[in-house]
């Protein structure tokens, strides 16, 4: 799963590290409206409350919640834009 | 958007009108309207000028208010102002700020006293006719 995530091709890149709830969640918000349907967009956040957040986002919104890849001191979120 | 938040602002200090700030925002993300109506201090707070420089803590935190305002200066957390007004602006529309008509009038205040976010003045019947087509109003 990480391995094939990694290998995503990433359309966006949104640096919201140091960012804290709901910012991280509001950039990928923003992103993803600006993006075309089936863009990958990625968000590295330092944010906890981003790990729950954008998943539940994904699913009530309606976009492809695609995974987590964690890093030293932060995470990649990784979201297709479904529609 | 069919779920909807209302939100009662009655506080006017900082510490308070973050959660309004960042419930605001919650809302938004999810895809529900936002119905925030200001009184009192809330509204005092949205005065023009006020919250760009408002500092005010509630008198039950004040021993530790400058320490956690120094905090989020240094780590660069965005104004409840701010947040706000990203909330708005990702909102479209579905983010409303209505002023309390009671609370303007013994003011003496006219919407030009007021920030630009604020949308309208209204009276407390109106607001309690829009607040009940959510489940959720709270009181802050």
């Amino acid at each position: 799963m990480a391995v094939e995530l990694q290998e995503t091709k990433v359309d966006r890149t949104i640096d919201a590290r140091g960012s804290y709830c709901p910012g991280p969640l509001m950039e990928l918000i923003r992103a993803i409206r600006e993006a075309r349907v089936g863009e990958v967009v990625e968000v590295l956040s330092s944010d906890t409350g981003s790990r729950r957040d954008i998943p539940k986002w994904c699913e009530k919104a309606r976009h492809q919640f695609l995974g987590i890849v964690d890093e030293p001191g932060f995470a990649r979120l990784v979201v297709r834009k479904a529609r | 958007m069919a779920d909807r938040l209302s939100m009662v602002v009655f506080s006017g200090t900082v510490d308070k009108l973050f959660p309004v700030a960042i419930m605001a925002s919650g809302a938004v993300a999810m895809e529900q309207e936002v119905n925030i109506f200001l009184t009192f201090w809330g509204l005092d707070a949205f005065r023009k000028g006020e919250p760009q420089t408002n500092m005010r803590i509630s008198k039950d935190f004040e021993d530790k208010g400058q320490a956690i305002m120094a905090l989020m200066q240094q780590k660069q957390v965005p104004s409840w102002y701010q947040t706000l007004k990203t909330a708005k602006e990702l909102g479209n529309g579905n983010v409303k700020i209505h002023a309390c008509a009671m609370t303007m009038d013994l003011m003496g205040m006219t919407k030009d006293d007021l920030d630009p976010i604020v949308d309208d003045v209204v009276g407390v019947g109106e607001f309690v006719e829009e607040a009940q087509k959510g489940k959720v109003t709270l009181f802050i």
